[in-house]
């Protein structure tokens, strides 16, 4: 996959708040994310880390009384460059769906139950591709379900029909209807049984092939993400505290909740291990811990972790042209010395194109 | 959790409804004249407000505002009734149906249906329309016949939720205990639905004032029997609102009586409906605050409001870039 | 569709209910009803008239009550409601049947524009959340518990007495026009129609207005509408994805409140002499008709439940889930 060229999504500083003046809950904080053409970007974390919050107030989709008090979001597509947080109505209207869709968790919930699949699947022809005549929306229509493989008689259900699989291959089938650049999934497979998952899984790889659309993948389930992303963030308590390719997260964490999370799940391969879990529990948002966020749980902590925040930043001992690695950590600075298991070398990985 | 209420709607709701109660309990004492009684026998024509009856007086020279407080406790009081056994027997009939299920249910819930669907009024019209004209029932059994129509949404409301509660698990362990049924439906589900029994309590005085009002307007009701309704029953009969000096101060006060009862209730349930489902909650205490904050006054869905935009590497803090446009 | 029959079995059986209720009351009530029907009809009565009442009433006959009762369902299905008292010797059918359209056509139309109207404001007062609109709500309440026939009673005070812009009375203009298709009989009749309509669709409004608006809030949270949003489509079409949604409950609960609504169509009626069932409803109890009062109990529960019927049909149409499996 190749990683040239201008990246398709840049996130630089966002913060998001739900409510406002006193009573405001810090969602997310001073975000930074970079996203490039057909790139898989993980997003994990616990519930309650801000990770849908992110992906949301990207679009500008979040419910009140989320808002967005900084940063920036620097979406280029088709040579044109916007701020997706100064865009008005119209330029939104214009860039979704066309350029940046969305799927969700519960496909139940996301289909409108009075309506037609075929409906639901020709609104967005009707709306972005006005030269297309009813008969040709109903041509294409046919072709997206047989792209995820669904009958097209379907076209006449409506969504209590179909069973919980199809209607998320729907969801899937209506995302791409007008090949966006972006799609923005937020636990697309949570709520599904395990085989079904790795079905859906594979058919949007194999589709992610053929179109070469970038994926922002929201889900606790990280090693889900180790499997299919290419670059892996990694949030608490919203900041994200750790950004790397996916192998080298897997085989090198940096950050120690990283690391943690790693080691709470056991691999199907190799010598037995022992399963060490993250002492504590996740914090109450509206009352954080001063200095770093995740410094009452972590096992390495020092007298700079609860004083001052780190910034996410590239780890001072990272050799050089080993690049896209961030860590938020004041273990990793320049002049700290982070323990053995935190600084393992990342083997060199082939790049996938 | 029972803190006192800040809308104004409730506060409003509240104390018109405890001036109602108050005009009911002690109306009848504070009224200057007997109703009944006409004070003239000369003139045909009822007269406007003046000192000696500040709400005039009817064709016969009766007192109206003697009459609007007596007729006000009968009013009340077979509103309160039909409400207070209406609610009884949804209680009853409602959360019965909805914990045992089953050929139980299916009764219970084919009866309230019945009761659902059948017009009321030409029903109790029926009812009351057979007893002799000059039989004057009391006011509490008049009460408790409109009750019997009064019942059947609040049960239906009470066993959709009492179904939706006997799978929780508190319930559940109650039945393992050996809680027997009976205590069960009084001390583990009827405490967590006292909102929606106090809004079909409501309801149903509501919809108790409106029947009575309208039973009596309609004469089927003995016309002797102070109320309301008779008034405008009176005032209708001598077409008070077509004459050209149109004679106001008859038809207006028991009108506005019933309306502005019946609307101190309804602010009532617009606050428990807010306190149930927070989504309704108006916004208006926090709308001040933030529009202060620099949001827009309207939240648009899929327009998520940005507030302060700090341009990073710079120092640009504060600055309003959300404009609604078009 | 089994969700119609279901309906359609409910409705059998209230209908039969309605018509059991109609043959015990006037038993059930102290009093001789035959005895007042000659009253009323004094040197008219014929002993054949009286043997056929006694059958009716259950007085002096050597039929047991099931052979009453099977007697009185025979007389039912061959359209036989009796004799009116009043009118006599005019059949309570024939007085009904001149009275009905009247009615039909008022309560219809006025029911459909509420109906429509309050939908759309329902719709504009919850997308546009925080406007003038919410301000509205309070005022609608205040007509919506004042009774209809007070409603009534302002309007022709204001319109049509002080302003004169309508008619006060009737149908039509009894004294210039004689009934028949020509635009000048139809204008009148509109013309008489509008301050009833009025009446009718302001006491009714706000129940639709404010229904539809909690349940587009309820709605516009649900991920189908913010996906419609994500999809980029038009603000018409986001509004109407929800709309059709939100719109369910208000035809389910249309069955509860037409029979309401018919209810305070007929006071209506009463108030503006308008020539439908409420006006011979007022004189059935005036002069102690009881044929005619428990015809038009019986007609007036059946037009509600074949109203329900048309909402069932309607509510089936829209939600395809209640439909029978694929």
């Amino acid at each position: 996959m190749t990683r040239g060229g201008e990246p398709l999504l840049e996130v630089s500083g966002l913060c998001v708040d739900y409510g406002f003046d006193d009573d405001a809950v810090h969602a997310v904080i001073g975000a930074d994310m970079t996203l490039h053409r057909g790139e898989v970007f993980g997003l994990a974390g616990e519930s309650g880390s801000g990770k849908s919050t992110l992906a949301y107030a990207i679009s500008r989709l979040l419910r009140a009384p989320g808002v967005i008090t900084g940063g920036e979001v620097i979406f280029r597509h088709e040579g044109n460059t916007v701020n997706l947080l100064n865009a008005g109505p119209t330029q939104l209207r214009e860039l979704r769906w066309n350029q940046l869709a969305v799927v969700l968790q519960s496909a139940m919930h996301a289909l409108n139950p009075v309506l037609t699949i075929g409906t639901q699947l020709t609104d967005v022809l009707q709306a972005h591709r006005p030269e297309l005549d009813r008969q040709a929306r109903r041509t294409r229509a046919s072709e997206l379900l047989e792209m995820v493989g669904i009958a097209p008689d379907r076209l006449a259900s409506f969504p209590h029909e179909l069973s919980g699989g199809m209607r998320q291959r729907v969801m899937i089938a209506m995302a791409l209807a007008l090949r966006p650049q972006l799609l923005i999934m937020d636990e697309p497979t949570t709520a599904l049984d395990v085989v079904t998952q790795r079905e859906i899984l594979n058919e949007l790889m194999d589709l992610r092939t053929e179109f070469g659309f970038a994926v922002l993948f929201i889900t606790h389930d990280l090693s889900l993400l180790i499997e299919i992303a290419d670059t892996i963030a990694v949030m608490y308590a919203g900041r994200i505290v750790e950004s790397a390719p996916a192998g080298e997260l897997y085989l090198a964490p940096r950050h120690p909740y990283a690391y943690g999370l790693l080691h709470s799940f056991p691999g199907l391969h190799g010598a037995q291990q022992r399963m060490t879990g993250i002492a504590g529990s996740p914090p109450d948002l509206r009352q954080l811990p001063t200095g770093c966020v995740f410094h009452p749980r972590c096992g390495y902590v020092m007298d700079r972790c609860l004083r001052d925040e780190p910034p996410l930043a590239r780890p001072a001992a990272e050799p050089p042209g080993a690049d896209g690695r961030l860590v938020a950590c004041w273990l990793h600075e320049a002049g700290a010395s982070a323990p053995a298991e935190l600084a393992a070398l990342a083997p060199a990985l082939e790049s996938t194109s | 959790m029972l803190q006192f209420p800040k809308s104004g709607k409730i506060r409003l709701g509240l104390g018109m409804a405890l001036v109602f109660t108050l005009l009911a309990i002690i109306g009848p004492w504070l009224a200057p004249f007997d109703p009944n009684k006409s004070l003239t026998t000369t003139n045909g024509v009822p007269q406007p407000p003046s000192g000696a009856h500040l709400l005039g007086t009817t064709q016969v020279q009766q007192d109206v505002l003697s009459q609007l407080l007596v007729g006000g406790r009968s009013t009340i009081l077979v509103a309160l009734i039909a409400g207070v056994v209406a609610t009884v027997l949804a209680v009853g009939f409602g959360i019965t149906a909805g914990y045992y299920g089953g050929w139980l249910d299916d009764l219970l819930s084919m009866l309230a249906n019945i009761f659902l669907v059948m017009p009321a009024l030409p029903l109790l019209i029926v009812i009351f329309g057979f007893l002799n004209k000059t039989a004057n029932p009391p006011d509490v059994l008049i009460g408790l016949v409109i009750s019997i129509t009064g019942w059947a949404f609040g049960a239906r409301v009470l066993r959709a939720q009492t179904l939706s509660m006997r799978s929780r698990d508190y319930v559940t362990s109650a039945r393992i205990i050996g809680e027997r049924g009976w205590r069960i439906m009084m001390f583990e589900i009827l405490p967590n639905l006292v909102p929606i029994v106090a809004t079909s309590f409501l309801f149903t005085v509501i919809y108790g004032v409106g029947a009575y009002t309208a039973l009596s307007f309609l004469g089927v009701i003995s016309v002797s029997h102070w109320s309301w309704g008779t008034m405008l029953y009176w005032a209708q009969s001598a077409q008070a609102a077509q004459q050209v000096h149109i004679q106001w101060w008859w038809f207006l006060p028991p009108g506005l009586a019933v309306g502005l009862f019946g609307t101190a209730l309804a602010l009532l349930n617009f606050g428990i409906d807010e306190f149930i489902n927070p989504r309704l909650r108006a916004a208006g205490l926090t709308r001040r605050r933030a529009r202060q904050a620099g949001l827009p006054r309207r939240a648009q869905l899929g327009l998520t409001p940005v507030v302060g935009q700090h341009v990073v590497g710079q120092h640009v803090v504060g600055k309003q870039l959300n404009r609604e446009s078009a | 569709m089994r969700l119609i029959a279901r309906r359609i079995a409910l409705y059998a059986l209230t209908a039969l209910v309605a018509i059991t209720v109609n043959f015990f009351i006037p038993r059930l009530m102290p009093g001789n009803p035959v005895e007042v029907a000659i009253g009323h009809m004094q040197s008219r009565v014929t002993p054949g008239t009286i043997k056929a009442l006694d059958l009716q009433y259950g007085i002096n006959t050597k039929l047991g009550l099931i052979g009453q009762y099977l007697h009185y369902l025979d007389q039912l299905i061959h359209g036989n409601l009796g004799i009116s008292f009043s009118s006599y010797p005019a059949t309570v059918v024939s007085v009904i049947r001149s009275a009905l359209p009247w009615t039909i056509g008022l309560v219809g139309m006025a029911t459909i524009i509420s109906f429509a109207l309050g939908t759309l404001l329902g719709i504009a007062a919850a997308w546009r959340r925080g406007s003038w609109l919410d301000n509205l709500l309070p005022a609608m309440t205040f007509f919506q518990a004042a009774p209809y026939f007070f409603v009534a009673i302002l309007m022709v005070a204001l319109f049509a007495t002080k302003l004169g812009w309508f008619p006060q009375n009737s149908g039509y203009d009894t004294t210039t026009l004689n009934p028949g298709l020509n635009w000048a009989f139809i204008s009148n009749v509109l013309d008489h129609a509008v301050l009833p309509a009025l009446t009718i669709v302001v006491g009714s409004i706000a129940g639709w207005i404010i229904g539809m608006r909690n349940m587009m809030l309820t709605t516009m949270d649900e991920d189908y509408v913010l996906i419609a949003q994500a999809k980029g489509l038009a603000t018409r079409r986001v509004i109407s994805y929800a709309a059709r949604n939100a719109i369910l409950p208000s035809v389910s609960g249309f069955s509860l409140a037409i029979g309401f609504v018919v209810s305070g169509s007929l006071l209506t009626e009463i108030v503006f002499s308008y020539p439908g069932i409420g006006y011979i409803l007022l004189q059935a109890i005036g002069s102690e008709d009881y044929p005619l009062l428990q015809g038009i109990f019986l007609i007036i529960t059946f037009a509600v439940l074949a109203a329900n019927l048309i909402a069932d049909f309607a509510y089936s149409f829209l939600d395809p889930r209640t439909r029978q499996e694929a």
